[in-house]
């Protein structure tokens, strides 16, 4: 019995002894010095590249397998100043562009309607999810005999492949509006063009924005697709062009030229997350 | 006192079970009416129904045209900032009546927040000045305290009280908390079996104070008729929390 009570009161004392305690220590995020960054997400590239260098300089790499770093930028040079890489730059980048703007327009339209209302669900859905599992590269014999061999036949191209990634996010963004949302907004007299403006599409957002991403990597796609068959200028072009005089420098100039839209695409959407959304960053 | 509210023989069934069933329900020009009820008693159905949220299957219903709802959750547009969500759906140069129903929740400092920065209390006020910015005729409150802490709902409640004084519109507040019902309502009605079994005027004066004897009368009678004993202290504070 005393041996119980003692042991309990050991056990009851407040312990002074504090050799067992910690402070709590918070991960603490370190602030970075500027440009920190840019220099690590630079360092990735940048080893490529020097890879490709060291190969060629070794004759690991022949010049009509791959052009060296060197080769390739003076061909950039060349191709910049007799003003064909500019031209194509420019007739490429607006087939895309319009071909694109044509194609998001039609897929936010399509996928507002369908993911919003009954009667557009109904009506065009299923015909849309048929239509997209058309491989786009199979129009382009279809198109040729349409149109024959002009710009139309190109956007229309780019356009018919951007229409249904923006689509798909689209109806699915609108489709996960939160209802209650909806209804107290309608509760409070708003309009449904309305509501679609300015609580639904805001809603959809994020999911807007990567059919945005998607589609944007398709028009590229569907520009080499388009102007490697039928093209008299633009990338494609010189591409070909290339091919048959085996300059494998232009060739890598105009492989770069495509990364670098990628990267100048995926670049854009990152700045309209940040912009079009100020409220998403604002609660944390 | 003419009337803004008019229900009769109001029905309204979930597959086989009637939640409405012979409703008569009649709330003046400027009174403050609480419903009280178990939950799935149907009086969130009554309220939507009269917010024409809902349908009825049978009786008559008839409201004011300038209807407006708090919900019981804020429901603010999270890409709207709070001053932009007070003014929703109203039309253009606006800005000012709304700053005009922040001002009166207190919160004509964060016009231009974004609805996710705000505290729990604070989104709900803007749901109210949300409400109360188009001068409504009848007021719909569905459990509009209930996700607060008892601390802001408690203020809550004395801020709804005191812009509805100053307001004067019909008021329907829904609720399972019988003491929130006798402090702020002019009549308190209990749902049950689809019908009102209880449409009582309070009589408790101004301020109402819980520990006063006509006060807890009402609501051990009100506790009653909602089914629950009230021979311990312990469950009445148990129910009314």
């Amino acid at each position: 019995m005393t041996a119980t009570s003692e042991l309990l009161g050991t056990a009851g004392k407040p312990a002074k002894d504090t050799g067992t305690l910690v402070t709590p220590r918070p991960a603490v995020r370190r602030p970075r010095p500027r440009g920190w960054t840019l220099t690590v997400r630079a360092l990735g590239p940048l080893a490529l590249l020097l890879l490709w260098w060291a190969a060629s300089a070794t004759g690991l790499l022949t010049p009509d397998v791959l052009a060296s770093p060197a080769d390739v930028v003076r061909a950039v040079g060349e191709l910049w100043g007799n003003g064909q890489l500019p031209d194509a730059l420019a007739t490429s980048l607006t087939r895309s562009a319009t071909g694109l703007l044509i194609g998001l327009t039609t897929g936010l339209t399509l996928g507002v309607v369908t993911g919003f209302t009954r009667l557009g669900d109904e009506l065009l859905d299923s015909s849309l999810q048929t239509l997209r599992t058309i491989p786009f590269l199979s129009l382009v014999p279809l198109f040729m005999v349409w149109f024959g061999i002009n710009e139309i036949a190109k956007i229309l191209l780019i356009a018919v492949a951007t229409t249904f990634p923006m689509y798909v996010s689209t109806s699915s963004g609108v489709r996960n509006t939160d209802p209650k949302l909806v209804e107290a907004m309608r509760s409070f007299g708003m309009s449904r063009l309305a509501i679609v403006r300015q609580v639904v599409l805001p809603g959809a957002l994020p999911s807007l924005l990567a059919g945005l991403r998607l589609s944007m990597t398709l028009s590229v796609i569907a520009l080499i697709a388009a102007e490697e068959i039928n093209a008299t200028a633009g990338i494609g072009y010189l591409m070909a062009q290339a091919q048959s005089y085996a300059r494998t420098d232009i060739l890598a100039v105009c492989i770069l030229v495509y990364g670098l839209f990628g990267l100048c695409a995926d670049a854009v959407v990152r700045l309209l997350e940040r912009v079009l959304m100020p409220w998403r960053r604002a609660g944390r | 006192m003419s009337t803004a509210v008019e229900v009769s023989r109001l029905r309204k069934a979930f597959g086989d079970r009637a939640v409405l069933d012979g409703l008569d329900l009649t709330i003046g020009r400027g009174e403050f009416v609480a419903l009280l009820g178990a939950s799935g008693s149907g009086k969130t159905t009554l309220l939507r129904i009269l917010g024409a949220l809902d349908g009825a299957d049978a009786g008559e219903v008839l409201v004011p045209r300038v209807r407006t709802v708090v919900f019981q959750e804020p429901r603010l547009v999270p890409s709207k900032r709070v001053l932009a969500n007070v003014t929703v759906a109203l039309p253009r140069g606006q800005a000012e009546r709304g700053r005009r129903a922040l001002a009166e929740v207190g919160l004509e400092h964060h016009a231009t927040a974004w609805p996710a920065t705000l505290s729990g209390g604070e989104a709900q006020r803007v749901a109210l000045a949300r409400a109360l910015v188009r001068e409504p005729e009848l007021l719909l409150l569905d459990e509009p305290f209930a996700a607060l802490d008892a601390l802001t709902r408690l203020r809550m409640q004395d801020l709804v009280g005191e812009l509805c004084r100053a307001h004067r519109p019909a008021v329907l507040l829904v609720t399972h908390d019988v003491d929130e019902a006798v402090r702020l309502a002019d009549r308190v009605c209990v749902l049950r079996e689809g019908r009102l079994v209880t449409d009582e005027t309070v009589a408790v004066a101004r301020p109402r104070d819980p520990g006063d004897a006509a006060f807890a009368a009402l609501r051990r009678r009100l506790l009653a008729d909602l089914g629950v004993r009230t021979a311990a202290h312990t469950t009445e504070n148990g129910a009314s929390a």
